[in-house]
């Protein structure tokens, strides 16, 4: 018996038990049975076409108009069978494409994943999340002699073009001379790089800084990014840390100011994203003295802990649904 | 066999014309009403293309029989403007008159084999064939 053939017969014990019986358990039965015809694609019209062949057995005396009734009805299902199939197709290529993104993403993933370096005098802790399937925020670590630089970008705009761009970016910068690692030169390198080879319509924000053990200084270059903070333990304070510029690639002969500032024993650098301090709740957008009041109320634990408690209770207060890329970085210095 | 019925195509009625020469031809090779019901759906859509696009052309029917292998051919004609991006007429989603899932794709998938051939300023040429279950 062939699968066709089984389900005639289904539907005709099915609709011979309806026609004698008229209860609300056959009915269900039947609304069941849509389900199996939908898994077996079955299209509208063949369904009508059983329904046809069902009756005609079971009224072989069937009046003539009824069954030319049929026949018309078969015809205007024809409409709808073109639709499920138009469907049914769509949705494959919607699954095709899905899963070619699954493979971008997750060759994105190892394209960018940069190590969270060791690194005596500093605990680092970071937590980078995508809104969509790709990131378009990005951060890097880098070891260049006793010093560690570290670098986060966030693309203005998100999905698969912020992250074909992010990649670009961490070819340039891989690409850079290490002696150029002055934060302000490097952005302004950066720049050139993005000017050139980015749609005007797309621009990047990146904060590009570079500590430094011996005067355990902190140089850093900021490219219009969401300022971080600073937190200052002598004063048991947080201040900003703004580093001012123009994002990346608005035009060719951009130049960029070099910050400097001591980091003390117990200070911390965060930097972010503005998929932190973006974060929606129902009451608007979150304040930036609430992602630092989450910071303080966490800031005893080691960083990768800090960041992450940070990041839960964000992700909660959101319902779980992150609107931008995350991307949340400390550096806490230890000795 | 080589009975091949054409009808011109040169207004509305003549869709349905095509259409009767279609479904006859299907019942006489003993297609069952479903399929009968599609071939004709697939010789609306391409005659409204020819009304449509080209102003003027013709539907050709015919009864193919390939080493016993029973089925029934249409092919469409005409001496319009031609198609200039065959890949895009051919996706799905479009349409130029607003149809749900018909146009060229939706006549691809009601009919077993399918063939499109057009130059621009020329015409264009499709065939498609359902073959007798």
């Amino acid at each position: 018996m062939t699968a066709k053939d089984a389900l005639t017969e289904r539907y005709q014990d099915l609709l011979s038990v309806y026609l004698k019986a008229k209860t609300e358990t056959t009915l269900y039965k039947g609304q069941q049975f849509s389900r199996k015809l939908l898994e077996q694609q079955i299209s509208p019209e063949d369904l009508v076409s059983l329904h046809i062949q069902v009756m005609d057995e079971l009224f072989p005396d069937m009046s003539e108009e009824m069954r030319d009734s049929f026949d018309f009805l078969l015809e205007a299902m024809i409409g709808y069978g073109f639709a499920y199939r138009e469907h049914q197709s769509l949705r494959d290529k919607q699954q095709q494409l899905e899963s070619e993104i699954e493979v971008a993403a997750s060759m994105q993933q190892t394209l960018l994943l940069s190590d969270v370096p060791d690194f005596d005098e500093l605990d680092i802790g970071v937590v980078s999340v995508p809104a969509k399937k790709m990131n378009g925020d990005y951060y890097n670590f880098v070891k260049s002699g006793s010093s560690l630089s570290v670098a986060v970008a966030d693309i203005i705009g998100k999905g698969i073009p912020a992250a074909l761009c992010m990649s670009m970016i961490k070819y340039a910068m891989d690409s850079l001379p290490e002696e150029q690692m002055k934060p302000h030169l490097l952005l302004e390198n950066l720049n050139r790089v993005v000017e050139q080879n980015v749609h005007s319509n797309m621009f990047i924000t990146m904060f590009h800084g570079v500590y430094e053990p011996e005067s355990h200084k902190f140089f850093y270059a900021g490219a219009g990014h969401e300022p971080g903070f600073i937190y200052n333990a002598k004063e048991d304070r947080f201040h900003d840390l703004i580093a001012k510029g123009l994002v990346l690639g608005v035009s060719r002969t951009t130049t960029y100011h070099p910050y400097e500032r001591v980091i003390e024993i117990g200070d911390m650098v965060i930097l972010l994203s503005d998929g932190v301090t973006e974060c929606r709740t129902s009451k608007g957008f979150i304040e930036r003295e609430e992602i630092v009041s989450l910071i303080r109320k966490y800031m005893d634990l080691p960083a990768q802990q800090i960041v992450q408690n940070v990041f839960q209770e964000l992700d909660r207060l959101q319902g779980f649904e992150l609107r931008d890329d995350f991307t949340l970085i400390i550096l806490k210095r230890m000795v | 066999m080589d009975i091949q019925s054409c009808v011109e195509v040169r207004n509305e009625w003549d869709i349905v014309s095509a259409r009767q020469l279609g479904r006859n031809m299907a019942k006489e090779l003993g297609f069952g009403n479903v399929d009968q019901a599609r071939i004709t759906t697939a010789i609306s859509e391409l005659a409204r293309n020819i009304y449509l696009y080209a102003g003027r052309g013709k539907i050709c029917i015919e009864p193919i029989d390939q080493l016993g292998r029973k089925g029934l051919r249409i092919v469409a004609l005409d001496n319009g403007p031609g198609i200039r991006e065959i890949r895009k007429v051919m996706e799905d989603g479009y349409t130029t008159s607003g149809g749900l899932g018909a146009g060229l794709p939706g006549v691809k998938r009601l009919m077993d084999e399918f063939s499109i051939e057009s130059t621009v300023d020329v015409g264009t040429e499709i065939s498609a064939t359902k073959w007798l279950r």
